[in-house]
């Protein structure tokens, strides 16, 4: 349990290695951000049959560095009717929950041989930090993120970034239940809380040693579909973008802002969205875990980091590919799919996993509890679509009555 | 057990001036604010006794999403920025008085429990882990678990009645 580093006390060497990993995590993050906010523009540029930037650097990849400087170079505005404490703290408020909660992705480490790396002559993980509770620290800062958003909207004193905000606040928590319900689902099999341990769970091969052991098949892929649903609207990236509708809100809740505060609220967005790929790929896609060979360097420390880029690009593409192709949600169809789709299948499913492990530890029939699990959800389903007709029916009703 | 002290003395002291501020300040979202400020050093002291998931479902649950909805409500209602005048109760005085009560209550109950036992000897001087919170939720405290869980399903759907009959 714990990071094998501070098992021995804390000296010298330890602090350094710690200082390391924070330094290394903080630029792979703004690096891996940076290349993410070309990523999305190049891609979506070949998918709407444009060039993209292909100015700054070769194939443009220094485009968002020069954005930064120059939005940097601007000049600061702070609106007259703004609440000058609120407003300067907004962007704070949502660009640190970003970074921390990057804090607790393991980036490496060969999860079949204990998961650690060499460094200094010192074992330790190859994540930043490994909290017994790591998977409610990442939805904590999520949290916590939502005030940056919120705080920007309502202190810019000013009717479309208000409604911006308010938009932010009932989208993220809406969804964050099923961010959350999803979630139970991986916490339920493998039985930890810690980033840690559930990827150390999900190494090593599974059915037929074909099939990888990833919380995408043992959870039986809805979990994994509801946990990207739900975090790209958590995200607030499009299909689900309605805090910053450009048509209906001018910007959304940042319109107020300029320079570089402007550029920190961007920054937290896409900080957030490969922070969320590379928590799909933890708890879904076993991390860092895949094939290794080799001898000892590549083994430990080239293969785990190499897998765990992979998968994190294919997730970032698959945001930028939503982005891409899918249109805006109406904002009663993002409250229909939140609260009436996705949270229930949630639940539902987190009970059903629970139904199955109890009925296997317990050595029931297996016959008779299918058909006990089917029963129920036939139950469920349709006691759930007689509430909502009868709630569309009483909510008609009264139209007619106002009407 | 020094460091802790110190730390819980500091977070303690900022924790005071947050909740005065809270019924002191002009501003409600100021007020809801500062609450946060409040609930984050309750957070806090939670982390610094080892109690590590108590803590982090602390910031989970009051600032992610009891005062969020508190904010959401207020944005929605009165989102004046600046000074707001007719922020004063009444009734302050009566509320002063219950909270007082419920203070010498929970204080009651807290020294009655714990008496003088330190947190080492509670805890074994160990972080908690969540397998004991779990235990001792779902065996020794299952039936006021049960209860408090009755009570806020009861509270939830009266909330959605009274909201429906406008």
């Amino acid at each position: 349990m714990g990071d094998p580093l501070y098992a021995g006390g804390i000296g010298l060497t330890v602090v350094l290695v710690t200082l390391l990993k924070v330094l290394v995590t903080f630029v792979l993050l703004l690096v891996a951000t940076m290349f993410m906010v070309w990523f999305e523009r190049k891609i979506v540029a070949d998918m709407q049959h444009r060039i993209g930037p292909n100015r700054a650097g070769p194939w443009g990849l220094l485009q968002t560095l020069a954005d930064g400087t120059k939005l940097f170079f601007k000049e600061d505005l702070l609106p007259d009717r703004a609440d000058r404490i609120v407003f300067r703290l907004a962007p704070v408020l949502a660009v640190v929950p970003a970074f921390l909660a990057f804090a607790i992705v393991p980036i490496g480490g060969n999860f079949a041989e204990g998961g650690t790396v060499s460094m200094f002559g010192r074992e330790t993980f190859l994540q930043l930090a490994d909290p017994p509770v790591g998977v409610l620290f990442f939805l904590a800062m999520s949290g916590i993120g939502v005030y940056g958003v919120m705080l920007a909207g309502w202190s810019s004193g000013s009717k479309y970034p208000l409604l911006g905000g308010v938009r932010a606040t009932a989208q993220i928590v809406s969804y964050e239940a099923a961010l959350g319900l999803s979630l139970a689902s991986v916490i339920l099999v493998n039985g930890t809380l810690s980033t840690h341990q559930i990827v150390a769970e999900q190494a090593g091969a599974g059915f037929g040693g074909i099939i990888p052991n990833w919380n995408l098949v043992v959870t039986g892929v809805v979990p994994a579909i509801i946990f990207l649903i739900a975090g790209t609207a958590e995200l607030n990236r499009p299909p689900f973008d309605l805090v910053e509708a450009e048509q209906e809100l001018v910007g959304g809740f940042n319109t107020e802002y300029s320079s570089i505060r402007f550029a920190l609220f961007f920054l937290a967005e896409f900080m957030n969205t490969v922070t969320m790929s590379a928590l799909v790929v933890t708890l879904f896609l076993g991390g860092p875990s895949g094939p290794v060979w080799g001898p000892e360097p590549v083994r430990t420390w080239f293969f785990p980091i190499f897998w765990f880029l992979l998968k994190l690009v294919v997730f970032l593409f698959v945001f930028v590919w939503f982005r891409g192709t899918l249109p805006r949600l109406r904002y009663d169809q993002l409250m229909d799919l939140g609260w009436k789709a996705l949270i229930p299948l949630a639940l539902g499913w987190f009970l059903l996993l629970g139904a199955v492990r109890v009925a296997r530890n317990e050595g029931w029939n297996l016959v008779v509890t299918f058909g006990a699990i089917t029963v129920v959800v036939v139950v469920a389903v349709t006691l759930l679509n007689l509430s909502l007709r009868a709630a569309q029916r009483q909510r008609l009703a009264d139209a007619e009555v106002n009407a | 057990m020094v460091a802790q002290n110190i730390f819980f003395g500091i977070i303690a002291f900022v924790m005071v001036v947050a909740a005065l501020r809270v019924v002191t300040t002009k501003n409600i979202v100021h007020a809801a604010l500062y609450l946060v400020i409040v609930l984050a050093g309750v957070a806090a002291q939670f982390i610094l006794t080892g109690a590590e998931f108590v803590g982090v479902t602390q910031i989970l649950v009051y600032i992610g999403a009891v005062v969020v909805l508190f904010l959401f409500g207020i944005m929605l209602t009165r989102a004046r920025i600046g000074r707001e005048v007719e922020v004063d109760n009444e009734k302050r005085w009566l509320a002063g008085l219950v909270a007082l009560v419920l203070f010498a209550v929970m204080s009651f109950a807290l020294v009655d429990a714990f008496e003088d036992s330190r947190i080492e000897s509670v805890s074994g001087g160990t972080p908690q882990l969540t397998s004991e919170v779990s235990d001792a939720i779902f065996k020794d405290y299952l039936i006021p678990f049960e209860a408090a869980s009755f009570l806020l399903l009861a509270a939830l759907i009266g909330a959605i009645v009274v909201a429906r009959r406008e």
